[in-house]
């Protein structure tokens, strides 16, 4: 569905991503892992035509992302930016609606099955009760819950998402990921995420990209590419894998002398 | 109150202000007269007052606050700063330099227009050149560029007012505050208006979403670049019709697309025709106060603007200020 080929992205002076050809499979979960910097936002905007590559293209179906018309686009890949403006002219309800954009067919107004839809995820993501506060008031969880509600609101095939567990409580970043997994599961949708959490990355997520800066990449499955040699060269930091009910889990070593101890 | 009736009502104070705007003046006329002088107009004293006198010079007043309001708008969804005004470009001091070079030449009002529309033009391409040239181009830039050009501009002003002719400085000074007293025909800035406000309406989902920020809108499916070129047009021309009408009227630009958002319209589907009633309202019931209140001396209108709209846009700031702390 969406594939990258040969694509390189790089600032002046400083290569992120070099020769990475991946293919998104419908109904796959990728975690984009790295450290600050290492070019996981670039590559989400890249993925999402936000951003032109030094080289190589991102394709989805047949098309160059590029080349293909915004708002169909749009349909198509929905995006969660890491970061954007706090100051919204309108309500939770107004900001949720501009999900529905893309698909609006009249500009003049929202259709009931609009407001339907975005009632619905507003609902989900536990903000029922929010709608008529301005959006500029609610606190930072709120906000992502609210950001969430709106991308969910998109119905698009190809979710990007940069750090969506940012700012939330743990029920929903748990409420988060499970409805990611159940788009990718149930409408096989692909959902690709930055993720600094690894605990919800091996837990949820069924491809890795380990992005270790200056070019070097790898790409696998769990099992193959989530071994304490490439997370400690990954994050420049120990961690010990640990087995607890089948599952097999990364935890960052205990700095010596460092820590309250019990 | 749903928003349709909203703007009914914003359209009701629109019109009042015409109304008022008709009826006052040196000599008052009831509205009965009005009516029936506006229905049948006759060759009496009434009807020649109100339809060579009155009705252009509200008109005038109403197409130049609605188009100030309509370039506001626009530049504080393009720019993301709720300071923009219609000014930013260096509209206001290229057309002024040209308007007053004009008058230190004695020329006629049409030259005056012409040179007054060519100063804004070069202001403005002098502005949008030296932030495009740059490359990787931001609001920010744009904003800091006009702001730097217009203090350039203004040094000029002030030195065209230094060697002008005694005589001539009052006229330049109600100029550059703002008046009314020499608009001619107000129907082209009529039609202009129409024109924009049709232009510009369609946008008004798009600007809803480009007040998240240009990459957040793309991602929605807008596509910013095409949509900012066309915006930043119909700011430009609303900004230059409206100098070229009334001068460099301050304020109504500024504040309107704000009193309209206080108000309960800050969604662009309302935001657009309600300040430009609003915008337009304002400065005619502004204008009527600044040329009869203190008849027979005639205030320049852009010092009514600051006066009148300064106190109300701090009250219902005060007003939201409460409402947020509850």
């Amino acid at each position: 569905m969406l594939r990258t080929e040969g694509l390189r992205l790089a600032y002046p002076g400083r290569t992120l991503v070099e020769g990475l050809s991946i293919g998104f499979q419908p109904g796959d979960v990728w975690a984009v892992l790295g450290r600050n910097g290492s070019g996981k936002s670039t590559l989400l905007h890249a993925l999402a035509a936000l951003r032109t590559p030094q080289a190589g293209r991102v394709m989805l179906g047949d098309d160059v992302v590029e080349n293909v018309p915004k708002r169909a686009l749009a349909r198509q890949i929905g995006v969660l930016l890491q970061d954007e403006s706090r100051d919204f002219w309108g309500s939770v309800r107004d900001y949720v609606l501009l999900g529905r954009y893309p698909h609006a067919r009249s500009p003049f107004g929202w259709s009931a099955e609009d407001e339907h839809i975005a009632q619905g995820e507003i609902e989900a993501m536990h903000l029922q009760g929010f709608g008529d506060r301005p959006f500029a008031t609610l606190s930072g969880g709120e906000r992502q819950r609210a950001r969430a509600a709106a991308l969910f609101t998109q119905r698009p095939d190809v979710y990007l998402l940069d750090e969506p567990l940012q700012h939330l409580d743990l029920p929903h970043q748990v409420a988060v990921l499970e409805r990611l997994a159940h788009e990718a599961r149930n409408r096989g949708a692909v959902v690709v995420m930055v993720l600094h959490d690894l605990l919800f990355a091996t837990r949820y997520c069924h491809r890795f990209l380990l992005l270790f800066g200056a070019g070097r990449h790898v790409v696998g499955r769990a099992e193959d590419v989530l071994t304490g040699d490439n997370l400690r060269d990954l994050y420049g930091f120990p961690l010990v894998p640990v087995e607890i009910g089948g599952e097999r889990l990364f935890l960052p070593e205990r700095l010596s002398g460092e820590g309250p101890h019990v | 109150m749903s928003r349709a009736a909203g703007i009914v009502v914003l359209s009701l104070i629109a019109a009042a202000g015409i109304a008022i705007g008709i009826a006052a003046g040196s000599v008052s006329i009831p509205l009965p007269e009005l009516v029936s002088a506006l229905l049948h107009p006759g060759s009496d004293a009434i009807s020649d007052i109100v339809w060579k006198l009155r009705l252009p010079r509200v008109l005038a007043a109403f197409s130049c606050g609605a188009l100030l309001a309509l370039a506001g708008t626009l530049m504080q969804v393009l720019l993301r700063n709720p300071l923009a005004d219609p000014y930013v470009f260096g509209i206001s001091g290229g057309a002024a330099l040209g308007v007053m070079f004009g008058m230190l030449l004695g020329l006629g009002t049409l030259m005056q227009t012409g040179l007054g529309l060519g100063g804004a033009v070069l202001a403005s391409a002098l502005v949008f050149g030296l932030s495009l040239r740059a490359g990787n181009w931001n609001p920010y830039r744009l904003l800091l560029t006009g702001v730097v050009v217009a203090a350039g501009l203004n040094a000029l002003l002030s030195l065209i007012l230094v060697l002008a002719p005694q005589t001539a400085v009052k006229g330049m000074l109600y100029w550059l505050m703002g008046d009314l007293g020499y608009a001619g025909n107000p129907l082209p800035a009529l039609v202009v208006l129409v024109l924009l406000f049709v232009v510009a309406m369609p946008f008004a989902p798009a600007m809803n979403v480009l007040a998240l920020g240009r990459m957040k809108a793309q991602s929605l499916g807008v596509a910013v670049s095409g949509v900012e070129v066309v915006l930043f047009g119909v700011a430009a021309v609303a900004a230059v019709t409206a100098v070229l009408v009334g001068g460099t009227v301050g304020f109504v630009g500024l504040i309107v697309p704000h009193l309209v958002r206080l108000a309960g319209f800050a969604d662009h589907r309302w935001l657009l025709p309600g300040s430009i009633l609003i915008g337009g309202g304002f400065l005619v019931m502004a204008d009527t106060v600044a040329r009869s209140a203190w008849a027979p001396l005639q205030f320049p209108v852009g010092v009514l603007t600051a006066l009148l709209g300064v106190p109300i846009l701090l009250l219902l700031l005060a007003g939201k200020n409460k409402d947020a702390a509850h």
